[in-house]
Formats: structure tokens, sequence, C-alpha cells
């Protein structure tokens, strides 16, 4: 956020979630903390707590997505919300009806709460300036900007295996140019003090004057992942693969893929993430992604926690 | 009409004459200059105390939506924010639905402002047939129906050997061109500037070099086929160079910077706000500050509005796929002032930049507040503050930055060819 930050009601709770810039440690802990209980709600034979009970939880994908929207609803029906999944073809309100007469029409079915995809950056941002008051809004991944709920899911498994943030060096690999999930990382990284962040890619992947948000570039995966004690690999999307971007999978693989014998230059006890879903033999070796340092089917299952606390932290924020 | 300004500080760049004066038009013209002319009685008498009277305000050219785009503005309402704005000369864009291509368009708009109090409307044509970049348009004709000149407005001409030989016909026949400069392909897809700014909020950025290689392409031609090009709202600092070698050179250039990229840079971008979404897009600080140092140095001949209105509907939307273009002719002497008071610009090169250079821009020599010359004249108070609403903003477009914001300097009465066509009351 640039200027006042929305996401915060007058008393400085969490009315929405739309980045993970401009939040503070303290909220960003609490958010942890409370996914923390809600991960043993997830281990009961009976899952569900009534904290939403009643509440109409909307999940407005204008993008395509399979892993977030399932666990978005996971997390929602947990809290015994009543949800609904309304997906979006971007042409059809392009074309249709404007984005803003888009949400009146689903503000008129009375929902609590939106969690928002969009393909565009700054469209949570914007349709949570639209919505009536008592509505809450979850950024579900805006364009290139923010993924703000898989950067606290990543944060929460960090915290798991580091315990502590502030000694941490921690590399992110592949397309950082075209990456919410990066740029939510970085920021999220930083409130909680970690000395020593890496973007690591081909010049082509990396965006302009990110090295001005405190990070280190590096254009090679051997020295980006040298001592590392977090590795986290981002998707290398399809259509980029073939492009003016990059010339194949089989040469990113062969300069940006991390095979077990690249991850040896990393520290002994370093763990491997990736937002998923993998595409395995173009960033990641299928060995180091079913390796022991691979934490990427926890951070799915650390997704369903985090998402609940974010949820029910937003809609206490506007229940009270 | 017999008309007498009285007490105003007159200040007119060409002359550098700036005093404390009264001036008296009679039918089209300006009559004298301080010394009131025997018998003279004034029908309307403009008490200009405390405010500065100088020439009208050109600008080079605006996309006014008519015809094709109606529901964004139409020639009637922007001719009228551009009275408001002290404006006594406008240029329209040939982007229009039917595109300013051949003599029946600008037939259309001419009519379109027959019988109301405007500021004088110009057509642009077309370069090419559509904007397509394909074939050239009847560019005689055009000339021959009363276009100032030609564009292929943003539309940028990707095949080279239309690109020289439009320059060639239009050199051919001694008509301006009018350029805007964006490679398409470092373009695409982007909304804002390439920077930490772009990073931050993920949104795909349009780099300077975009502009510079545009840019220095249309000067290599021009030095091949020598023809006169204006190049529209420049937004990359380093371009001022590239202008000032090839005017060195001798080449027949000129060129103007837009109002918004003197006031605003991309680190101004508030949140998301499509307000601020504009082509050229907003650059860096330091970009800005070059651009008011390059027209400091005169390499940067005019300001221009590039007043561009939008309807709600084309704002109401996220930032990158809401349509650029920011509205700005009600806040542009008030845009222009605050570069003065900041002590950017003298007001002596600031009045010049908005009048006589624009009006040498487009061939019709300096307009000024000298005996024998045609009234066009703009009366206007610096001191004057205001809150802009979208209630008072005139043009039909409140898409502006500036919206419910505090002002200062406001355009207080508007002359063209010796009527009022703005007062405000």
């Amino acid at each position: 956020m640039d200027s006042q930050n929305i996401q915060l009601d007058q008393t400085g709770k969490l009315k929405h979630f739309l980045s993970i810039d401009g939040l503070s440690k303290d909220l960003i802990t609490t958010i942890l903390d409370h996914a923390e209980t809600f991960t043993s709600v997830s281990e009961r034979s009976s899952k569900k707590v009534p904290i939403l009970r009643g509440k109409t939880v909307v999940n407005l994908f204008f993008e395509s997505s399979t892993r977030t929207r399932t666990t978005f609803e996971l997390a929602a029906k947990r809290l015994s919300a009543d949800v609904m999944n309304i997906n979006l073809e971007s042409s059809a309100t392009k074309k249709g009806e404007s984005l803003s007469d888009t949400l009146k029409t689903l503000e008129a079915m009375q929902a609590d709460m939106f969690v928002v995809r969009h393909q565009d950056s700054g469209a949570a941002e914007f349709i949570a300036r639209q919505v009536a008051q008592n509505i809450s809004v979850i950024n579900a991944g805006d364009g290139s900007h923010s993924h703000p709920t898989q950067a606290m899911l990543d944060m929460f498994t960090i915290r798991k295996h580091k315990k502590t943030f502030e000694q941490l060096r921690v590399a992110i690999v592949g397309d950082i140019a075209h990456s919410r999930v990066a740029r939510s990382e970085i920021h999220a990284l930083q409130i909680l003090g970690v000395p020593e962040i890496r973007v690591v890619g081909p010049k082509t992947l990396i965006p302009t004057a990110i090295d001005k948000l405190g990070v280190r570039t590096f254009n090679s995966l051997e020295s980006g992942i040298d001592k590392a004690d977090v590795i986290i690999m981002l998707r290398l999307q399809q259509e980029r693969m073939r492009s003016a971007l990059l010339p194949s999978g089989r040469e990113f693989f062969n300069t940006f893929g991390l095979t077990k014998e690249k991850l040896r230059l990393a520290k002994s006890d370093v763990i491997v993430m990736h937002p998923g879903p993998i595409n395995r033999g173009v960033e990641i070796d299928s060995k180091v992604a079913d390796s022991p340092e691979s934490v990427i089917l926890q951070q799915v299952t650390h997704g369903i926690a985090v998402r609940m606390a974010v949820m029910s932290l937003t809609m206490g924020a506007s229940v009270t | 009409m017999k008309i007498c300004i009285t007490n105003g500080r007159i200040i007119n760049p060409c002359t550098k004459y700036d005093k404390v004066s009264d001036v008296w038009i009679d039918g089209k013209k300006i009559i004298s200059v301080g010394k009131k002319p025997t018998g003279f009685i004034a029908k309307k008498v403009i008490d200009a105390t405390n405010q500065i009277v100088c020439p009208g305000f050109v600008d080079l050219g605006s996309y006014l939506q008519e015809p094709g785009y109606e529901h964004k503005a139409t020639i009637a309402s922007e001719a009228k924010a551009a009275a408001a704005g002290g404006f006594t000369s406008i240029c329209c864009m040939p982007k229009t639905n039917p595109v300013i291509d051949t003599p029946a368009v600008v037939e259309l708009i001419k009519e379109r402002a027959r019988g109301i109090a405007t500021p004088k409307i110009y057509c642009i044509g077309a370069l090419t047939e559509g904007l397509k970049g394909q074939v050239l348009a009847e560019m005689s004709a055009l000339r021959e129906i009363g276009c100032v000149g030609v564009s292929n407005a943003r539309e940028a001409i990707q095949d080279t050997v239309v690109l020289k030989n439009s320059l060639e016909y239009a050199a051919s026949i001694d008509l301006t061109v009018f350029m805007s400069c964006e490679d398409p392909w470092l373009a695409k897809g982007g909304s804002m500037h390439d920077g930490l700014v772009s990073t931050k909020k993920g949104l795909i950025g349009i780099p300077s070099s975009a502009e510079l290689i545009a840019l220095s392409k249309v000067l290599i031609l021009v030095e091949q086929t020598g023809a006169k090009v204006h190049f529209h709202a420049l937004s990359a600092g380093r371009s001022v160079k590239y202008i000032s070698d090839a005017r060195q050179k001798g080449l027949p250039v000129t060129c103007d910077v837009s109002i918004s990229h003197l006031n605003l840079c991309d680190q101004d971008i508030k949140d998301y706000d499509s307000n601020y979404h504009v082509r050229p897009p907003l650059r860096s600080r330091r970009d800005k500050s070059t651009l008011i140092n390059g027209l400091k140095k005169r390499q940067i001949d005019a300001i221009s509005p590039h007043h561009e209105p939008q309807d709600a509907d084309s704002k109401a939307t996220t930032f990158s796929s809401s349509e650029p273009g920011i509205s700005s002719y009600d806040t542009f002497l008030s845009l222009l002032w605050a570069l003065v008071r900041s002590g950017q610009l003298t007001e002596s090169r600031a009045i010049e930049s908005v009048s006589c250079a624009p009006g040498r821009a487009l061939g019709k020599g300096d307009n000024g507040i000298i005996v024998g010359d045609v009234a066009d004249i703009c009366v206007f108070d610096p001191n004057l503050v205001w809150t802009t609403h979208s209630d008072n903003i005139v043009s039909r477009g409140k898409n502006t930055p500036f919206l419910n914001r505090e002002m200062t300097g406001k355009v207080t009465h508007t002359i063209a060819d010796g009527q009022i066509i703005y007062s405000r009351s």
C-alpha cells in the first residue's frame, strides 16, 4: 500500500487483507499465531469451528485457479461459513458490464466477504474501495502485484522449520518479474527481519530496480543459493518458456533448475519451498521435489490454517 | 465589440513587455495598448486589477472525442472547457471515429463548433489512412480544407518504409507532422513508467527507451526527408538532448511537453488511481526535472495540455485496464502557475511556452498583445484560490488526478478574435 492503509480499520485491526506491504511485524506475527491454533483444528476428527457461522464468503475468481480457490473454500467451510464460488471470465466483464457494476450485483446478494483473484495488479484494492463498509476483501492474487496469503503460509512454514527469521538467508529463484508471490514474500521477509533476501534468475525475469527494495540480485543459481537457509522456487509459466524471455524450458532447467547436486551449495539444513503447482524438470528436479529438504506439501496444509486465520481476523474486525 | 481591459499587468513575452496598463480592442483587433484611443467608448470594460493580461493559450493537440466518442466528450463541451482554461486556439487530434483522414470529417468538426463562442479550432489530419500505418492519408486535401498539420496520433507506424514515405510526402507539401514517439513493442502491455514504482505495483512498465528509440528513428528520417516535425508530449528526460542535438544540426524540429508531466512523476501515483494513467506514462522525478530544465533553456518549445477527457466507466476499473488520458483544460493555468510560484519557470517563460511558442510551432506566428494584432487574450488571477470538484470542472471529462484539490490561479476572461468567449462571473 502506498498511502493510507485501507486494510486496517480505525483501531488498527485487519479489515481487508490486500497486501503485505504496510503491515506491522506484530500484525503478521498475530496472523501466524492464529494460524498455529487452527492447525490443531485440521487435525481433529471434526474439522469445523463455528467462527463464521451464518456468514457468506464469495470466491470471486476472474482468473482460473484450482489450489488457491480450493484451500480458501476449505478454510471458509472449516470456519462454518457458506461459500459461493463465482468464476468470471475476464473477457465477459470487459466486454459487458464494468467491474464496478459486477461488484454492485454481487453486493446485492449480501455477501460478507469477497475472496478475489484477478489478472490486473491493484484489482483487489480497487474492489475493496468499491464495496460496502461491512464487506471484507481478501486478495487471492492480483496480477503481478501481490498474493499475501501465499506469502503468509510461506512465512508460517519457514517459522515452523527455522523458529526465527533474524539470521536467515533466503533465496527466491525464477520468474521474479511476473511473480506476485515473490513481491509479497520480499515484503513479508523484510518485515519479519530477514537480513539477507536474494532474488535469482536471468535478467529477463528480474524486474527493474528490484535492488532498491533491499534485495540482492543474482544471475546464477549457484551463487544465488550459496549457503542459503531457505530456497523458494517459483513456478515458470508455460507461456514464458519459449518466448523472447527464455529460449526453452530445457535451457532454464539446465541453468536455473534446482537439482540435488546444486542443492549441496546451500546450508545442510536448507528447506526447499514452491508455491505450486510444480513443473518437474523445469524449475525443480523430481528428486529435489520429493526430497526430505522439500516442504512443498506442508505449504499446502499450512495454507488452509493461514487462510482460516486471515478470514477470521478480517471478519472479526468487521463484525465487532 | 469594443472592449477595454483596464489596470491589468500586461505580460507580452515576445516583446518583453511587462507593465500595468490598459488594452483596447475593437472588432477582431487590439487597437491600442497603454494609451486610450480618442473617442473610444467601450461596450465592455474588464477590470483586471491585480490580474495578468497575456496572449491567449494555444493547445497543440488534444483529444476532443467527437466524432465517435460523444459519450466521453463533445467538441462543444471541450471547446467551452478550453475557453474557461484560457485557450484561444485548440487543435484536435485525428483519433476520432471516423478518423480525420478526409475533408468531410474536418467539415463536420467545423460544423459542430459553429454558432458557439469557442476558441479557434484547428484540425490535425491523419498521416495515414485510418491511422493504420499502411496507406498515406490524402494530406494535400486535408491541407486544403485547413488542417494545420498531420499526425498518426499515438498509433505507431510500424513499417519504416511507410514512416519514411509519410514524412517525405508531408515535406513535399510543406505540412508539419506532429509525432508521438513510442516503440509499440517496448510499450506492449505497459501502463506506467518502468522503474521501482512499477516493480512495486506489479504493473508492466514502459521503459524510457520506448520513447528514445522511436524518437531517434524519426530524427534520422527527418534528416533524410527534410520533413518539418513537431514532437508531442516528450516524457523522457533524455529526449531533450536528442532534440537539441538535432536542432544543432539544423533539423526543422520543435517539441512540447504536457502540463501533467511537468507536475507529476511516477512516485505521485496514488495507490492504483486510474486518473494517473496517461500516455506517455508519468516518468521519474529526474525525468520531470530534466524536462523543466529543457523548457527553461528553450530546448523544449512549448507546454501543451494534451487534454484527453474520459467517461467515468473508462476509468472505473483497474489501472492497467483503464483508458489512458488526463482531462487538463480546467487545471492547466493553476498547474502552469504552480511552476512559476515554485521558482521553476519565470512568469515570462511560462506564458511564452503556452502562447507564442506553440503559436510558432503551428506556423501561426507570435500572437501577442501588440497594436494591430488579432485580439487573442487571456486574463487570469494568479492568486485566486479555488478547489476542483467534479461539478466545477467545465470539461465533461472529470478524469484528473487533481480532483478535490485546492488550486491557486484561475482564468477570469478569455478573448478570441476580439470576442469574449469566457467570463468568470
